[in-house]
């Protein structure tokens, strides 16, 4: 028996009983396309992740002032870092060939206002460099002048929320703001960028570092932002940064962070919910596999007498036992490509109504679905085609 | 062609046995054309299923062209059940979501002839049967001679030696009966060897030798050119005397 005249012969049996082949379709379907859908959403959350990462830049280094460990010893004795300062920052930037650019970063907070309207800001001290170190993009205007980093220039930028709520309608290019005591020339806004590292870049007021100091009588940097030239240069010029501001303080007294780390917590985090996600689709399809089985035993008795005949035919076991298996698996694997088409479809769906969300079913997830659908159907077949085999011919014959 | 030597079949009915057939021994040449007769539950069918592989006996030697048959396993007997044997039943037993031409080429799918093949000897078979026109019918567009005239090709298509009819007329009327018969003897006429089991009189009265069967034996020998002999002793046994 050719595998053409098996399906053949599979196919014409499971259209004549429409409605119930469509229903266990539907069932098989219906998984799959759950499977589809949900590792697709599970992904997207990955990607997005990863995306909001990259656009902070991949190739980004944050020195932080102060050690990750815990250390000992008498209280008063120590234990007070040495300021970050923009000596170090220049030092690194001249001494550590891998880093590109320096971004120098002052934070605090400071009320900004025009006319008779203020608000609370975060209050960032930048350089020119921050806007590529970044990855800032400008609005209107344009961001901070290339200054020496110590000099001081009554210039900001403000961020998209801070600019709409102070200026409502109108853009505040060239008007001078009071920041803090500070009067203030507004040569920018940003474009529009959201929490980031835990700043909400939209409400911010960016103004020359050197300033920042002076306004927030600081002098250590709150971070040190840097600019790996090659991705593969990170961990070596973590180490040759930490290392050479370790000689000028005398101690290792800063941390360089790198968002590798974070980001292979988040992806493996996110790679497990896409997992679980897709095992709990899984469960509709072994239901769905019940269902098969279920249409198929009554196929099995429905067609009693077919079975006699065959075997009066000269049928074989084997025979039979493959065309109710083929049956089966055509049954699954129809309902696999069925849920293919519709969670295809409903993952168009979720990009059209969540458009920030990059929603694609990984392709691991879409070839696990529809082979798992065809395991399914094979598996749940065996029993009732096996039924068939094992009819005694002559009682199958007058349909007992 | 066939050898049966003290063959008995028992059946467990509710916990009682039944014997449908007690020590039945006969032979039976190629070329035949027997008629077996009894009233029901006097074991005729059984001993049809027997001679068809579909049933094996408890005790006794079935011998079909020189081999012991109750013995072999599975696998061979439906090989011969589909090269040796065809069936053509009461109620025809046409898959009734195929059509005619697919229901004659059911046994050479079984087979593994291929499609090209398959399908010219179908029409071929139809066309003997007087069905060639009708070959794209489903069996629920078919007269009741006509499902039976399908019934006969497909029994026939794989050219089996030994054709087994269970009451081939038994669902139609006269006219329609009597043309089934027709191509049966026709085929029987060309070498097939056929065993009908009836309980009519004008069935079985065209057979060459007909068998009386009462509570699983043989109770009459005969033939068709004495057929009231074989009524007689077919009525006594239907009244239990």
């Amino acid at each position: 028996m050719s595998l053409r005249d098996l399906l053949g012969f599979a196919a014409r049996a499971l259209r004549g009983h429409r409605l119930r082949t469509g229903m266990s379709l539907l069932g098989v379907a219906i998984g799959v396309a759950a499977v589809v859908t949900l590792t697709a959403l599970g992904e997207g959350a990955r990607l997005y992740v990863i995306g909001q990462f990259a656009s902070v830049g991949t190739n980004l280094l944050i020195v932080v002032p102060g050690r990750t460990e815990t250390t000992g010893g008498m209280p008063g004795m120590g234990g007070v870092p040495n300021d970050l300062t923009l000596e170090d920052a220049r030092a690194v930037l001249r001494g550590v060939p891998e880093i590109d650019k320096a971004a120098p970063i002052v934070m605090g907070t400071e009320t900004v206002a025009f006319g008779e309207r203020q608000r609370q800001v975060a209050l960032v001290g930048a350089t020119h460099e921050m806007l590529e170190v970044r990855r800032l993009g400008v609005a209107s205007g344009r961001f901070l002048p290339p200054l020496e980093w110590d000099r001081s220039s009554p210039v900001t930028v403000l961020g998209q929320t801070s600019a709409r709520e102070l200026f409502p309608g109108r853009d505040p290019v060239g008007e001078v703001v009071r920041v803090g005591d500070w009067r203030m020339r507004v040569v920018g806004v940003l474009a529009p960028r959201g929490q980031q590292l835990g700043v909400d870049m939209d409400d911010v007021a960016i103004v020359p570092v050197g300033t920042a100091m002076k306004m927030l009588n600081r002098s250590s940097l709150f971070r040190l932002l840097l600019q790996v030239r090659a991705h593969t240069d990170l961990d070596r010029a973590r180490e040759r940064v930490v290392r050479l501001i370790a000689e000028r303080h005398g101690e290792e007294d800063v941390t360089g962070i790198t968002q590798d780390a974070v980001l292979g917590a988040f992806t493996s985090i996110l790679g497990a919910l896409t997992l679980a996600l897709a095992g709990i689709a899984s469960v509709s399809l072994a239901v769905a596999g019940v269902g098969i089985m279920n249409v198929m035993l009554v196929s099995v008795s429905e067609r009693t007498r077919e079975i006699g005949l065959l075997k009066a035919l000269g049928a074989g076991r084997r025979q039979i036992l493959l065309a109710f298996l083929a049956e089966a698996v055509l049954l699954s694997s129809a309902g696999g490509l069925l849920g293919l088409l519709v969670g295809w479809l409903a993952v168009k769906v979720l990009i059209a109504v969540y458009p920030a969300l990059p929603a694609t079913p990984p392709p691991w997830a879409v070839a696990a679905a529809f082979s798992l659908s065809v395991a399914v159907g094979a598996l749940f077949g065996v029993l009732p085609a096996r039924r068939a085999t094992r009819l005694d011919p002559v009682a199958a014959l007058s349909g007992r | 062609m066939i050898r049966l030597e003290g063959i008995s079949r028992t059946f467990d009915v509710g916990g009682e046995p039944v014997h449908a057939l007690v020590d039945v021994h006969e032979e039976i040449a190629a070329g035949e054309h027997l008629a077996i007769m009894g009233p029901s539950g006097s074991g005729k069918s059984t001993l049809l299923h027997i001679l068809g592989c579909l049933d094996r006996p408890d005790r006794g030697v079935y011998e079909l062209l020189g081999r012991d048959v109750a013995r072999l396993d599975e696998g061979e007997l439906s090989l011969v059940r589909r090269h040796t044997i065809g069936f053509v039943f009461q109620f025809f037993h046409l898959v009734p979501r195929l059509t005619a031409l697919e229901n004659v080429e059911l046994p050479m799918i079984f087979a593994g002839v291929d499609p090209a093949e398959r399908r010219e000897r179908a029409i071929g078979r139809l066309r003997g049967v007087g069905l060639e026109p009708r070959a794209s019918h489903r069996p629920d567009q078919l007269s009741g001679g006509e499902r039976q005239r399908v019934a006969i090709a497909r029994a026939t298509v794989l050219d089996p030696k030994l054709l087994l009819a269970d009451e081939p007329t038994g669902n139609l009327d006269t006219t329609s009966g009597r043309h089934v018969l027709e191509i049966l003897e026709q085929m029987n006429a060309s070498g097939l060897t056929l065993i009908v089991v009836t309980h009519d009189p004008a069935v079985a009265r065209r057979a060459r030798r007909i068998l009386v069967l009462k509570d699983g034996r043989v109770v009459h020998r005969g033939d068709g050119a004495h057929i009231h002999e074989a009524v007689e002793v077919l009525s006594a046994a239907e009244n239990g005397t």
